[in-house]
């Protein structure tokens, strides 16, 4: 017979205010990689990935394919960078922007260990941390794989137009990000450690403009880092930074205005890895997004910054729209979803 | 929460706040660029059209292989990568002549090729031009019919 049920005390230690779970055990990010593709490589933040591939489709025969190649060669740096092999990992959690999430699950076919496949839009990737945060701290697992990718040929031909289509894009558009990352947790006692998630609430505030994702996801990111300031009593301070996933400069500003009426001044330690990883210049308008957008600035980006002790402490919160093709041309508008996840050094 | 029609204030203000600070499109700048650039796809078109009337063609019979002409351009430049490109830059400018119309119908014919010949390219092929070929026709119909009806002698003005 099983030992007795322990009942909730266990849970309770653990949940903080409303949304919010402070982990018991001290869950290390064994190892981080990133991959992507020509114009994130010819960004700023280019000489800081594990690999550019220039070619999109990465040598297959379909773009969608080319991304889940991604993924699986992220997967390898990963496991090689944090010296580890299948043998030891118990889940993968990943997802991905496409129909059915085939980019994670077709490159989990190679993967011989048990899979979430996630689908939280641009918030997959800290969807993934936190469930697997709850999976560690939860003694489910000792070791797991998290995964995220986005690509934008696979992105404009899903949910916009042919790629070839002469278009002119709107100034508060976005750029998907073509990449895919993965991370490695488990468990110890030092190094830079999960320490804790707030679990996001679809958050709708009627935008409907699908060339407008910023204003669409700003209010969900407002909504989580208030929650998580709330639930904590921590305030922006806390934090070395505060990172949103792919919000882009309007949605940026406008998370940074309403915080702040809200009395959370988070502007001087605020960024937004959608503003962080192409130039102006680039014509990517008001910044990257997908999947990828917020894995590979993590993983590439401010995980080795951790690691060096740059920075101590960070909140980040990759956000996603919530919608299909079917539901904005169904006349719906946009709902969305941001989930906080923090991480320090020990 | 956030049916159509019965939107709360909190939703109302907050779309008021993104449409009062969102970055708008220049439009004294794209309505040159468009301008300059339509205008230079017409005279391609126009130096094709002379070409023809000089063969002997009377501009009505010219009109057909300027069209061919155009479309073939519209089709190729698309192929190369091109016209996407110039799109970018001219907006409407590009859009709007049959070169644009070529772009529409060839860019997802190039692009769902993966999906084979008849679910990618038979079944794609118009997913963009397709609803201008609807009501394109409709509206001919309409105006055909209106035709008929006062210059055909139904109706007596």
């Amino acid at each position: 017979m099983v030992s007795a049920w322990r009942g909730d005390t266990a849970m309770k230690e653990k949940k903080v205010g409303k949304q919010t779970y402070l982990f018991n055990q001290p869950l290390p990010i064994l190892s981080t990689a990133g991959v992507v593709g020509k114009k994130e490589g010819e960004g700023p933040l280019g000489t800081y990935f594990d690999e550019v591939i220039n070619d999109p489709l990465y040598g297959e025969k379909s773009w969608e394919m080319g991304e889940s190649k991604m993924v699986q060669r992220a997967i390898d740096l990963a496991l090689t960078k944090a010296n580890t092999t299948y043998g030891n990992l118990d889940f993968m959690f990943g997802g991905d922007l496409l129909n059915q999430i085939i980019a994670a699950s077709f490159a989990a076919r190679h993967v011989p260990i048990p899979f979430f496949g996630l689908f939280g839009a641009c918030s997959t990737f800290s969807e993934a941390l936190a469930l697997a945060g709850i999976a560690l701290d939860g003694d489910f697992a000792s070791q797991v794989l998290v995964t995220a990718s986005s690509h934008y040929q696979t992105a404009e031909r899903q949910f916009r137009y042919p790629t070839e289509l002469g278009v002119q894009r709107k100034p508060t558009a976005h750029w998907t990000v073509t990449g895919a990352a993965a991370v490695i947790i488990g468990k110890g006692t030092s190094g830079v450690v999960l320490t804790g998630i707030t679990v996001g609430q679809v958050i709708d505030m009627g935008i409907k403009d699908v060339n407008d994702m910023g204003s669409a996801m700003a209010p969900a990111a407002i909504d989580t880092i208030r929650q998580h300031f709330e639930d904590t009593g921590r305030g922006p301070e806390y934090y070395d930074v505060i990172i949103t996933g792919d919000l882009g400069s309007f949605g940026k500003s406008l998370t940074a205005n309403i915080l702040a009426e809200a009395g959370y001044d988070i502007d001087k330690n605020y960024t937004d890895c959608g503003v962080l990883i192409f130039n102006p210049e680039q014509d990517t308008h008001v910044g990257g997004s997908g999947c990828a957008c917020s894995a590979v600035v993590f993983a590439n980006y401010f995980y080795p910054q951790l690691v060096q002790g740059v920075y101590r402490r960070i909140l980040l919160v990759s956000t996603g729209a919530l919608l299909s093709p079917t539901s904005y041309q169904q006349g719906e508008s946009i709902p969305a979803i941001a989930h906080a996840v923090v991480i320090e050094t020990l | 929460m956030a049916l159509k029609g019965s939107q709360t204030p909190k939703q109302q203000e907050y779309q008021r706040r993104v449409q009062q600070n969102k970055p708008k499109p220049s439009v004294i700048r794209n309505v040159i660029v468009a301008f300059i650039v339509g205008g230079a796809i017409c005279v391609v078109g126009q130096v094709a059209l002379n070409f023809f009337s000089s063969l002997g063609l009377s501009s009505k019979e010219a009109a057909a292989p300027t069209a061919v002409v155009m479309v073939t351009l519209g089709a190729v430049l698309t192929g190369l990568g091109w016209y996407d490109e110039l799109g970018k830059f001219a907006g409407a400018g590009s859009a709007v002549p049959i070169t644009g119309f070529a772009n529409s119908i060839v860019s997802p014919a190039l692009e769902f090729k993966r999906e084979g010949f008849i679910l990618g390219v038979g079944a794609r092929m118009f997913v963009v031009a397709g609803p201008v070929l609807v009501y394109g026709t409709l509206t001919a119909v309409l105006l055909g019919f209106v035709y008929w009806l006062v210059h055909g002698g139904v109706i007596q003005l």
